[in-house]
């Protein structure tokens, strides 16, 4: 079997590659005090392995290995979803209501009260259930995944991961998830040991070793398991993911276990082919699900402010009822006595009259409210859904909108919180750039120069043109022309333009920004290098160890199976894969590695063939983030002995012998260029050894390596310290670690639109701050500062010395804004994950805090994902600002549900993050568009709508109130049952959704124009109280305008010719026209774009009234009742009827109109003078240059962002200009020529 | 559809699968239906105000006219029609069974009344509309004579002392207004027609000519008129007027027209048999003569606040102008933008 042959091939112990790291003195009982605990409580997990059947029966039945994350299931739904809905004040209120409308006190039909409750309630369920029911289908397809499972007798089968049992072996193949807690028996290595990826769990993108005990290294195939029997004791199921304590018993001998043998659900099998493995705990006791926290139910910032509205509106119905009940306790002293044709027997209670008016008012509470912000949300969440520009053609995802709850929200963020990994790139590295033997390779304009020359451009123009209205300076300028085109290699932007246009074979020496490379992880194009042409250069030694050093110094191994000969690899680090796909595209192909030798197939420049050359390993100095630096020592066929060693600049800068700095200045420019294009930086480096000095350097080496305690590492350090110096500069190489798809292009958006981004990362500094710069949220003139516990009170570790540290820092931060406080220098702020731990403590994150706001960016490097919750938490409640956390991984989900919004990106794998979000996207890129736009447009129609709806059910609700006034507060209602019950049901709710749906300020492309415009989410300009009170008195106003027309001009002469009065049906139906036709025509003040769908609702609701009243009114009188032929009959003919719904509509709206007039007028918001200039724009052709420059003038006041960069850039390069035409100027004037041309007529003066 | 339509189309056949999760292009769902957004320019705004102003003054002085042409005379009898010896005790006057409750005045007819005139009686503080009140009748009951029974709100107005149903029960038909007028000019009677006061509809389809009077007034306490139990229901319009609750504790209702003009300078005499008791409840009663228009009766507030809200229209609408003359603002003037605005220092949130 080719399979199983393969696997021996590669059976290589990695331990003996490795000089340390991996390999540890052998654990004993007695080193670990911990082993003590167990039997202890706590500590009384047994686990019997290979025999999960005795885990059926108690007591060591343990839960199977089903993960819910669903908040009901089907017994608990009712009761719990029901309990959900009653929580909210205003449902309780509507449920009580409904219950005192079933007695006798009720003003009205009991169903009017009931059907509309019911239909709310049910739908907010009927939302929750649906939302559950997804949650369910993503754990039912988590849990249908498969695994190979022993079944007995050496047989593995595929078994559904909820089916697995504690106790079960299974074996996990490449590139799958564990399915749960496993306790690794043997890998595929023949030492026992597996890299595992942890990114779901902490975002860390490097690779995880773990090893197996020693005792099962044997059970290396699976007929291995048919007899295998052992018992596990460890500790019980718990969250901390980082220790585990427990033994295995063994054929009677007890071996202990320690977390390196733990294999954690969620993490990834990588790099090695199998594994097997015993399942330790499942299901809701792994380790994972312990961790994670249920996804609190968030509400939008507009929602809970509305509550405060219904508290203000509920606070008016008690006022309003405690009138009437007052206002009929004394009428019923007092007068109603006497009005014997009453003839009342009972005394009617005061409370029983309070109660009958909290029900009657109720309409001041909007129930439907509720109803019509569900409703309205669904459908925008179905637009945001359905949005094409939202769905992303390569994982065929479109944005999901799993919680439609924070619509609006989305409208109002100021701050993002942002991933790296897998969020803002891809992880994934490409080989972009090098500088070998002081030359740069790989083009050297970036986006950022090309973009700010360009404009550049422009100016110079103007400038030549006002420039040759004067003659005397014309020859100086010519000059100055002159004198641009050879500024230095960074300002080569200019020419780079020109070299575009010119030079064709130049234009390929631009690696290409856009476009996918052709091959993956190596996006270089340099044709001095490409296609063996290196044989050419100069220093053609140095660039040939330079291609060796990067295809020998590194533990990648190749795996075959690809076309044309070119060959994948496998690495600790996604650095050396592109490292490696670099060398075997120069022609350094490393195609094998055996225990101790590396084969490469080089290209030989001498003879012009690939020769085949085989280099022996003779030791591996490892890389750790301490030393920063990873050396091999080698020796080729000829016996020479190299050290070859890569590593960051300024470690290698430090080791290099006097000789070896040739290159180190050129290099030193490169290096700067490449950091800020955001590229990470290796140096390479090389050293030859005679081989006495290696043999006595490895002596002491090997004796090191033996050493056992806890020196060790320091022993191993020091004694590589030895051997690494006196190196010899070759080059830097530039990878970039690949920003996913228009990431930039979002973040500039982003930040123009006023939003603060906050990068929060597991991994190392130096990556952070390259992407920091690959996403410009940082530039080369900030000020940065970095918040970091100086090495000292880091490994002091006390609490108190840490503190001051950090507190010291941060004084010095402020310092040094207060001096540049006026400069306008945007500031940086870059924090480590342990210097963070200690800047949040409560008594230092007062300080920490308001800096931390200040600054333009924050970057945080070696966060973990409980800091980054807690980050956000802080920044949520300290700064009081809307936040908005984007992830793609496990370890984001804390930050995710921490945040007011939380965003989860479903194009990778790990579902974790999605499910814990309220929105989730396929990609970063499509943020700025669901914020920008989408975001835009919910929060205004969510506020328009909020206010819209309160001014409604106050023109409406008081009409009734007033007329209690009339009616000696008995309780009598002026409309007929029907009427009330359609009010919010058909009669006014159409147009409200229609608003609530597609209103649009402006369009889509012009928000995407403005984002400034966002701006007013985030002031919230659109729900302040004074725009709240402002409504509430609109609504005031109009039924009082309503009520006193109606029942001045209708009572009590003839309203007709026939000479008949209007009764209470009349003046009822009467009032009822007014307040539907002025309602309606106030949301068409409101609406500022009508498309069909808005006439037809507001035209169509006024129409349906009439159409209503008009068949009401023809049914029998027993259905009718006092509506019978109202219309037709009563109304309709009547001229009056008509001529006061005109009145009263005009001046009900007059007021509201005048304001919207003045505001116009003379305040007018930004989207109103957008919308002029749009308007404009449509007549005349020309006005494009003043769109520009308000495109423009909006984001002045931006600092981070792709144009900021931009435009930081071009005023540097507009500096330079000046001070250089003035330094040419001033050599043109002091020229004697010049001073005699212009000094003569001082001279005749 | 459109050429996005068409693009989306043509991928779905290159790769089906793949396209199957594309949200399908349609102008609704990708919120891009034509539309039109109105702005309000200056042109817009003072346009609206004088329409409003061209509208409204019209109908203001339309209105204003035909109420103008009403002419309604009114009559405060209540206190009149007390005998002296009763003012103290107007209650014991109106309660008592002796009391002579006829009344006799005269009137100057001012303006020429045109017929018909309407003739109203018009009660104040009177709550008709109280919850109870209205509530107290049986719809059905009137409607038609099998549902005789149905008396479930009418108490304590449901049953006689003889434990029949009463026909029309219920407070309502119970306290009957009962004052009667007779009209005379220059000793000439003057006829006052009671048909066709009512709503068609009422007579028709709410008050069954089937249906008599039963046992009505004919308990303890007598609240207002008798009813002749020989007349169907459905002719009983005066019972039928009551019938329809008014709205307002003032309130007139229609008592007959009298279908002959009345010449300026006439002097009519009325007869008025004082029996409604509005003393015991301080209310009022008057007489009303009273013409009408198209407009209905005498409405003179609906014709001035045509006119006032037309001139206050015309008003702003000069306000306007003369604001966008002095201070004006061209449309689209990105001065006013807060980007602009923020930088030369004071920002409006208005």
């Amino acid at each position: 079997m080719s399979g199983s042959s393969g696997r021996r091939k590669r059976k290589i112990k990695w331990s003996k590659l490795y000089s340390y790291g991996c390999f540890r003195p052998p654990y004993t009982v007695d080193s670990d005090p911990s082993q003590q605990l167990l039997g202890q409580p706590g500590f009384s997990r047994v686990v019997f392995c290979n025999e999960p059947q005795l885990h059926k029966a108690k007591p060591y039945k343990y839960p199977k290995n089903y993960v819910s994350t669903t908040k009901y299931n089907i017994v608990t739904f009712l009761p719990k979803a029901l309990f959900e809905q009653f929580r909210r004040v205003a449902n309780l209120y509507f449920l009580l209501a409904a219950v005192l409308s079933t007695t006798k006190v009720t003003p009205f039909n009991p169903i009017s009260l009931i059907a509309p409750l019911v239909f709310v309630v049910g739908v907010s369920m009927t939302k929750e259930a649906v939302e559950d029911w997804h949650r369910f289908l993503q754990d039912l397809n988590v849990n249908s995944r498969t695994v190979k499972a022993h079944v007995g007798d050496g047989l593995f089968i595929e078994k559904t991961w909820q089916g697995l049992r504690v106790g079960d072996v299974v074996k996990v193949n490449k590139n799958e998830y564990f399915p749960s807690d496993l306790l690794l028996l043997s890998s595929s290595f023949e030492d026992g040991i597996c890299y595992v990826e942890t990114m779901n769990l902490d975002g860390e993108t490097n690779l995880k070793v773990k090893r197996s005990s020693e005792a099962t290294l044997d059970l290396a195939n699976d007929q291995a398991f048919s007899d295998f029997k052992a018992t596990i004791r460890c500790e019980d199921p718990n969250p901390h993911l980082y220790t585990f304590v427990g033994n295995l018993e063994l054929k009677n001998v007890t071996h202990p276990l320690c977390p390196a043998t733990l294999l954690l659900r969620d993490s990834k099998l990588r790099n090695t082919d199998y594994i097997y493995g015993v399942v330790i705990f499942s299901g809701p006791d792994t380790k994972a699900v312990r961790n994670s926290t249920r996804s609190p139910s968030k509400r939008s910032r507009i929602e809970r402010k509305m509550d405060l509205v219904i508290y203000l509106l509920f606070s008016m119905l008690l006022l309003i009822s405690l009138i009437t009940s007052t206002g009929f306790a004394v009428f019923l002293k007092s007068e109603m006595v006497e009005w014997w044709y009453l003839s009342l027997q009972d005394n009617n209670p005061f409370f029983i009259q309070f109660v009958r008016a909290l029900i009657l008012y109720g309409y001041l509470i909007p129930i439907s409210l509720y109803v019509s912000i569900e409703v309205v949300k669904v459908l925008q969440a179905m637009l945001i859904n359905k949005d094409i520009e939202l769905y992303d053609e390569v994982t065929c995802k479109s944005v999901q909108t799993r919680t439609s709850n924070l619509n609006e929200e989305l409208g109002q963020v100021e701050m993002i919180l942002t991933d790296k990994t897998g969020t803002l790139t891809c992880n994934q590295m490409e080989f972009r750039k090098c500088s070998i033997a002081g030359i740069s390779y790989g083009g050297n304009i970036n986006k950022i120069d090309r973009a700010a020359s360009k404009r550049m451009n422009v100016e110079v123009e103007s400038y030549r043109f006002s420039m040759d209205e004067c003659e005397a300076a014309s020859q100086s300028f010519e000059m100055f022309e002159f004198s641009l085109a050879d500024v230095s290699a960074e300002k080569a932007a200019l020419a780079g333009q020109k070299l575009v246009q010119n030079s064709s074979t130049e234009c390929s020496r631009i690696s290409s920004v856009e476009g996918e490379p052709a091959i993956k992880g190596f996006n270089f194009r340099d044709d001095r290098l490409m296609n063996k042409k290196w044989s050419y250069r100069s220093n053609l030694f140095d660039v040939t160890m330079f291609f060796r050093v990067m295809a020998l110094c590194h533990t990648g191994i190749p795996v075959e199976g690809d076309q044309n000969h070119k060959l994948k690899y496998e690495a600790e680090s996604p650095e050396e894969v592109s490292f490696l796909i670099a060398a075997q595209e120069f022609g350094f192909q490393f195609f094998h590695r055996s225990q101790s030798i590396m084969f490469l197939k080089e290209f030989d420049p001498s003879s012009g063939k690939v020769v085949e050359r085989k280099y022996k390993l003779l030791n591996l100095l490892e890389f750790c983030s301490a030393r920063k630096r990873m050396s091999i020592i080698v020796s080729n066929e000829d016996g020479e002995v190299f050290l070859l060693c890569k590593g960051a600049d300024n470690i290698i800068f430090d080791r290099l012998a006097d000789n070896g700095r040739s290159y180190q200045q050129a290099t030193t420019l490169h290096l700067s260029n490449y950091a800020e294009d955001g590229f990470r930086t290796l140096a390479f480096a090389y050293r030859k050894l005679d081989a006495v000095e290696y043999d006595k350097w490895n002596s002491i080496f090997t004796k090191a390596k033996t050493t056992i305690g806890p020196e060790r590492e320091e022993i191993l350090i020091e004694a590589s310290e030895i051997i690494e110096k006196d190196l010899i500069l070759l080059g830097v190489a530039a990878v970039e670690d690949k920003l996913q798809k228009g990431v930039p292009e979002c973040i500039d958006k982003l930040a123009q639109a006023g939003m603060k981004i906050w990068l929060l990362t597991g991994d190392k500094k130096e990556t952070a701050i390259n992407i920091g710069f690959a996403c410009s949220l940082l530039r080369q003139d900030m000020r940065q500062f970095h918040l970091i516990l100086d090495k000292e009170s880091a490994t002091s570790n006390q609490l108190k010395e840490m503190k001051e540290d950090i507190l010291n820092q941060l004084e010095g931060f402020q310092k040094v804004k207060s001096e540049e406080g006026n400069k306008d220098t945007p500031l940086a702020l870059i924090v480590d994950g342990k210097a963070l731990e200690i800047a949040l403590r409560s008594d230092v994150k007062a300080q920490f805090l308001p800096l931390a706001v200040d600054c333009a960016s924050v970057i945080c490097c070696r966060v973990s994902p409980k800091q980054k919750a807690l980050i956000t938490r802080l920044v949520k409640e300290q700064t009081g600002k809307t936040t908005l956390a984007i992830g793609d991984g496990a370890n984001d989900v804390g930050m995710i549900q921490e945040a007011d919004i939380g965003v989860g990106i479903s194009g990778m794998e790990g579902m974790q993050a999605v499910m814990a979000s309220d929105i989730s996207l396929p990609q970063f890129r499509f943020l700025g568009r669901l914020l920008i736009v989408h975001g835009h447009w919910c929060y205004k129609r969510i506020s328009k709508m909020i206010l819209y709806f309160v001014y409604k059910n106050i023109a409406f609700g008081l009409t009734l109130f007033y007329y209690e006034i009339y009616t000696s507060f008995s309780g009598e209602v002026l409309y007929d049952d029907w009427y009330m019950a359609l009010f919010n049901v058909i009669l006014t709710s159409l147009p409200v959704i229609s608003l609530g749906v597609l209103e649009q300020d402006v369009s889509s492309e012009v928000c995407l124009k403005f984002p400034a415009l966002y701006q007013q989410g985030q002031k919230n300009i659109f729900f302040t109280w004074s725009r709240i009170i402002g409504w509430i008195l609109n609504g005031i106003l109009a039924s009082l305008v309503i009520f006193l027309a109606n029942i001045y001009t209708f009572s009590p002469n003839a309203f007709r010719k026939d000479g008949n009065v209007a009764d209470i049906t009349h003046l009822g139906a009467m009032t009822y026209t007014c307040i539907i036709c002025t309602v309606n025509c106030q949301i068409s003040l409101i609406i500022t774009r009508f498309t069909w769908i808005q006439h037809l609702f507001i035209w169509g609701s006024i129409f349906i009234w009439y159409i209503f009243l008009f068949f009401y009114g023809a049914l029998s009188p027993a259905i009718s009742k006092r509506g019978f032929r109202v219309l037709a009959e009563a109304l309709g003919p009547a001229p009056i009827y008509w001529i006061v719904t005109l009145l009263v509509v005009v001046v009900a709206l007059l007021p509201y109109f005048l304001h919207i007039v003045i505001q116009r007028s003379f305040y007018p918001l930004d989207d109103h003078v957008i919308q002029e200039m749009k308007y404009c724009r449509k007549g005349m052709g020309d006005n494009n240059l003043m769109w520009e420059r308000e495109q423009n003038n909006s984001v002045m006041m931006t600092q981070i962002g792709f144009s900021a960069r931009v435009d930081a850039r071009f005023r540097f390069m507009k500096e330079h200009l000046n001070q250089k035409t003035e330094l040419i100027y001033r050599s043109v004037t002091s020229r004697p020529i010049f001073r005699s041309l212009t000094s003569s007529p001082v001279v005749v003066d | 559809m459109n050429t996005k339509g068409d693009k989306s189309k043509d991928g779905e056949s290159s790769h089906a699968k793949k396209k199957s999760r594309r949200p399908k292009y349609s102008r609704f769902s990708q919120q891009e239906l034509p539309a039109c957004k109105p702005i309000l320019s200056p042109g817009w705004v003072v346009s609206i105000f004088i329409s409003i102003g061209v509208i409204f003054i019209p109908i203001g002085f339309a209105s204003l006219l035909a109420s103008e042409r009403v002419v309604e005379m009114r009559f405060h009898y209540d206190h009149d029609c007390i005998p002296a010896k009763y003012k103290d005790d107007m209650i014991a006057f109106i309660q008592s069974n002796v009391t002579n409750k006829n009344c006799t005045r005269r009137l100057p007819v001012t303006t020429k009344m045109k017929s018909p005139i309407y003739v109203y009686y018009q009660l104040e503080r009177y709550y008709q509309n109280h919850r109870r009140y209205v509530k107290s009748r049986s719809d059905s009951q009137l409607r038609s004579v099998s549902s005789e029974d149905s008396t479930d709100n009418c108490a304590p107005e449901s049953f006689a002392t003889n434990g029949q149903v009463i026909v029309p029960c219920g407070l309502v038909a119970w306290s009957l207004f009962n004052d009667t007028y007779k009209f005379s000019v220059k000793n000439r009677s003057l006829g006052v027609n009671k048909k066709d006061i009512t709503w068609k509809s009422d007579r028709e389809k709410k008050f069954s000519s089937d249906v008599y009077p039963k046992n009505f007034q004919s308990g303890g306490l007598i609240g207002g008129a008798r009813l002749n139990s020989s007349i169907p229901l459905s002719q009983q319009e005066d019972l039928i007027v009551w019938m329809r609750t008014a709205a307002l504790p003032s309130f007139r209702k229609l008592y007959g027209k009298i279908e002959e003009d009345l010449e300026a300078h006439d002097e009519i005499t009325i007869e008025i048999q004082n029996n409604y008791n509005t003393y015991s409840f301080n209310g009022r009663k008057s007489l009303i003569l009273s013409t009408a228009g198209w407009i209905g009766g005498k409405n003179d507030l609906l014709g001035i606040a045509y006119l006032t809200v037309g001139g206050m229209c015309l008003f702003f609408a000069i306000c306007f102008i003369l604001m966008y003359v002095i201070k004006p603002r061209p449309l689209g003037d990105t001065s006013y933008l807060s980007w602009n605005r923020s930088a030369s220092g004071g920002q409006f949130n208005f």
